[in-house]
């Protein structure tokens, strides 16, 4: 017998007061061996930024990461880049970051994923973006931009990103 | 998909924010098993008094001390133990303390309006705070939001995240307020809907409302045994 759910809300515009905290962004140290800075957009429907968006990202082997977008939507997270990982069919996951959206505007949290530009054979055989159509791919995974790794979310519109049912 | 899966719904035109936030595209459906890994492991740490919004500062917050309290459970009904709950709720008159809050009520300088706790062996949370003020928000004329906590909740898997909001038994706002009403069946909405506890409230010093909190997935069996 399975007890009914609590259904979710908006996490709305004021979550700044609970949810970010200090350094949250970085899974890993700035400076620490390995270490990668992603930065990215929340954009909207009509490309405008998205200034309350909150992002976690999480990495079984590696931790947690809470950043909130700023007045400009942007935001950017320190992590190392994971490895591959066995999906439950047996088959190789590309590396990749589990990436989760909260806003005003989002009665219910996003889940999508981040992908890495430098892994084109990985990338190519992994069952998660097989499931998408190729078209819309790229939008989960990220570019190489001097040094860095960009990663925009686009809640909405032409170019919008691919979210996973969960 | 249950129909526990389908609401609220992404694009809910009443509440003005989905509108271009929505995604309009259908989400991509995983095959079993690709979103079955454990929960995040929560890295910050929490003191002793952070489930007590009461006692941040120096003096006592302005407004009608409450007790929150329930349970955390998997959708088998079990408890979830040691899981972290965090709140954040705006004062007695309405206010977040938040720049962009711009509603013209009072900062109180003793309410900050955050807090965390782990639950105990029974799944049970319980907050010390104050009963949050309705306000006023640009969605339509004249719309004021229901008083109510926010929730944040990682429970046992990475399918378990869940962020809520709590209402209060009886607030004449509740009807009229898109984002409850985007929960489109009622039994689903009372969910939301604290009770107040009149076991739990402690004589001549605090009312108690009860709130569970039912997460998908399962907690882990408990095996072992503890000291």
């Amino acid at each position: 017998m399975s007890a009914p759910l609590t259904p979710s809300q908006t996490v709305g515009p004021f979550f700044g007061v609970g949810l970010p905290y200090e350094k949250g962004e970085q899974v890993v140290a700035p400076g620490s061996a390995g270490v990668i800075r992603i930065e990215g957009q929340v954009l909207d429907g009509n490309g405008d930024p998205v200034p309350d968006a909150l992002l976690e990202i999480w990495q079984p082997a590696t931790g947690f990461g809470r950043a909130r977008t700023d007045s400009e939507g942007a935001f950017s997270f320190w992590t190392t880049k994971p490895g591959a990982t066995p999906a439950p069919d047996g088959r190789v996951q590309a590396p990749h970051l589990n990436v989760t959206v909260f806003a005003r505007g989002l009665l219910r949290h996003l889940v999508t994923r981040m992908y890495f530009p430098n892994e084109p054979d990985a990338n190519a055989t992994d069952p998660v973006l097989n499931l998408v159509e190729p078209a819309r791919r790229e939008t989960l995974i990220a570019t190489n931009s001097g040094g860095l790794l960009h990663f925009d979310v686009r809640l909405q519109g032409e170019r919008e990103t691919v979210f996973f049912a969960i | 998909m249950s129909e526990d899966e389908r609401e609220p719904p992404y694009l809910y035109p009443d509440y003005v924010g989905t509108r271009l936030r929505a995604p309009a595209k259908p989400l991509v459906h995983l095959p079993d098993g690709f979103h079955d890994f454990p929960a995040p492991l929560f890295p910050r740490t929490i003191g002793k008094l952070d489930h007590d919004l009461t006692r941040q500062h120096g003096g006592e917050p302005i407004g009608e001390r409450i007790i929150v309290t329930g349970r955390v459970l998997d959708s088998d009904g079990r408890p979830l133990r040691k899981t972290i709950v965090e709140v954040w709720q705006a004062n007695a008159a309405g206010r977040y303390l938040d720049q962009d809050d711009q509603h013209p009520a009072p900062l109180d300088p003793n309410f900050s309006g955050a807090g965390r706790c782990l639950t105990d062996d029974d799944g049970r949370y319980r907050f010390i705070t104050i009963k949050p003020g309705a306000y006023p928000w640009k969605n339509h004329r004249n719309a004021w939001r229901p008083a109510h906590i926010h929730f944040s909740l990682f429970g046992s898997e990475f399918r378990s995240r869940l962020v809520t909001q709590m209402y209060f038994p009886g607030d004449p706002l509740m009807p009229r307020d898109p984002i409850l009403q985007s929960i489109s069946d009622q039994a689903r909405r009372e969910r939301l809907v604290s009770r107040f506890d009149p076991e739990a409230t402690v004589p001549d010093w605090a009312l108690a409302y009860q709130w569970d909190i039912v997460l998908r997935g399962r907690a882990a069996t408990p095996f072992e045994h503890e000291p």
